[in-house]
This record gives structure tokens, sequence and C-alpha cells, in this order.
């Protein structure tokens, strides 16, 4: 049986797509192999900036795992301006950090859930079960 | 030695390596991840946990070296090796990457110059536990067993 479909989400994740944004590579290819796993096609950029590029581009995503620290352009940032730029994607900030404060300035960014690394299967289930727009 | 001998050894290896805080439950979800699609993630991962690694403790070395200290740039290098040790399950070089940010913070040079022996010890403990782990999984496979993850 496929892991996506052991996991009860194939029949959905046919059509998600997804957006992973970080610097970090060790979390680039754990983030990559969590969406595969679920069935879900995904597309991974190393910053804030390649994130905003490749939705200028027209590229559009169901979902965007974002990191908070990254170089050229943080996920704070990036965040706003998609926002700005009228995505209506499900973005889900995964960060390290683990103030409040700190946590609350990403939610207020333009987050629609948020999740403390590292990602684990049940996180990335809870995340994906928000996804509420279709791109 | 044969299957069942080395898959018990590589058991009681694995089960140590957790006992001793060498690895923690994320090491289990990645083991999780790993699928007939992607046979060698973990290997495939851990490997690029080493090679990140190995790249951050030399930045990091430099940087300490520097007349000025840039505790930022330090902190950020720490950060990423946080991030990194703790997506993999390296609990133990976690825990010295927290202690570390938090000399970073404090603009102390000798916390951090201490700190960054540790991590490079549990670095290194850690890479050759990790090795002995995926040889004792090459002997399995060579001797005919089944993956064992």
């Amino acid at each position: 049986m496929p892991k996506s479909q052991f996991f009860g989400v194939s029949s959905l994740n046919d059509e998600v797509t997804a957006l992973v944004v970080d610097d970090n590579k060790v979390s680039q290819m754990i983030h990559h192999q969590l969406l595969n796993v679920l069935g879900i096609v995904n597309h991974v950029v190393g910053n804030g900036k390649e994130a905003v590029e490749i939705h200028s581009s027209g590229k559009k995503f169901d979902l965007v795992l974002m990191d908070r620290d990254m170089p050229v352009m943080n996920g704070i940032e990036a965040t706003k301006k998609l926002r700005d730029m009228g995505v209506k994607s499900t973005i889900a900030g995964v960060s390290s950090h683990s103030l409040s404060e700190e946590r609350q300035e990403f939610i207020e960014a333009g987050l629609d859930d948020y999740h403390e690394k590292p990602l684990t299967i049940a996180k990335l289930l809870s995340v994906v079960s928000k996804i509420k727009y279709k791109a | 030695m044969d299957v069942a001998q080395l898959k018990r050894q590589l058991f009681e290896y694995t089960t140590l390596l957790f006992h001793e805080g060498f690895l923690d439950e994320q090491f289990t979800q990645l083991q999780q991840l790993q699928d007939e699609n992607n046979p060698d993630f973990v290997v495939e991962v851990v490997s690029l946990f080493f090679d990140d690694s190995q790249r951050l403790l030399n930045e990091l070395a430099k940087a300490l070296d520097q007349q000025n200290i840039d505790f930022k740039k330090v902190d950020a290098h720490v950060h990423q090796l946080k991030g990194s040790s703790s997506s993999i399950g390296a609990q133990r070089v976690q825990r010295v990457c927290i202690a570390f940010r938090n000399y970073c913070q404090d603009k102390n040079v000798e916390g951090c110059l201490k700190c960054l022996q540790q991590v490079k010890q549990e670095y290194s403990l850690l890479k050759n536990k990790l090795e002995t782990l995926f040889n004792l999984e090459k002997q399995i496979l060579a001797a005919g067993g089944s993956a064992p993850m």
C-alpha cells in the first residue's frame, strides 16, 4: 500500500501542490520527502525572494511551507509580500523559534498555520487538513 | 554472522543510540519516510547533514578566530546547525547548539569556544555511530536480509 494511502490522504493529494521555502538543505530534503510520501507534488526554493518570484511567474500552490529565518528575504517579509500580491494559498510557517513574540510576529504576517520544527508526518497532516483554497 | 544475528545486533545498537541520547524520535520519523521510491533516504539525508555540518563547523571556527567576533554571524551558523541536527534527531548535537546560542547572545567568547569544542566532539561521536549503524545495515543486505527500515 503506498504510504499516501496509508496516511489516508491519497484521494485528496492527487490534486494538491505545495511549495517548500527553506534555506536549510537538510530541511529542504526532509520536507520534500514528507510531501512526496503524502503524494503531494512539490517544488523547493531557498529563500523568500525565490518564493515571491515563483508566484510572480504565474505558478500557484495550494500549500506553502514557509521557514522564518532565511537570507535575502525572510519568511515574515515573504508572507506579507505574497498576501499583498493576493496569494490565497494556505501558508504554514515552519520555524524553530519558540518565543511567543517571534511566533506571533510570523503569524501576523499572514500565516494560516504555524508549526515548530522539526516537521513530522502528524504535523504535516494537520497542515494539509487546513487547506481551504485550491490553486 | 547470519542475518538474524546481524539484525539483532542492529536492533541493540540502535536502541543504545536512543538510550544514550545520540538520537531521538525525529530519527524514527526519517525512517518512516523511507520507502520503495526512496530506499536510501535516511542515508542520503544523514550524509547531507554530515556535509552541511562540517561546513558550518569550519565557518564557526573561522568566525570565532576573528579579532572582532561577529556574534550575529556565529549565532546564524549555530542556528543552522541546531535546525539541521533537530531535523535528523541528533539530540546531543542540538542540545549543545542551544547552549551555544545562549553564549552568542551574551557575547561570551569563552563560552562560545567551549561550545564549539563540545559540538565538534558530539558531531564526531554521532558521525562514527551512524556510520557504524549504516554499515550494519549494509551487512544485513549483503547477507541476503531485507532492508532494515
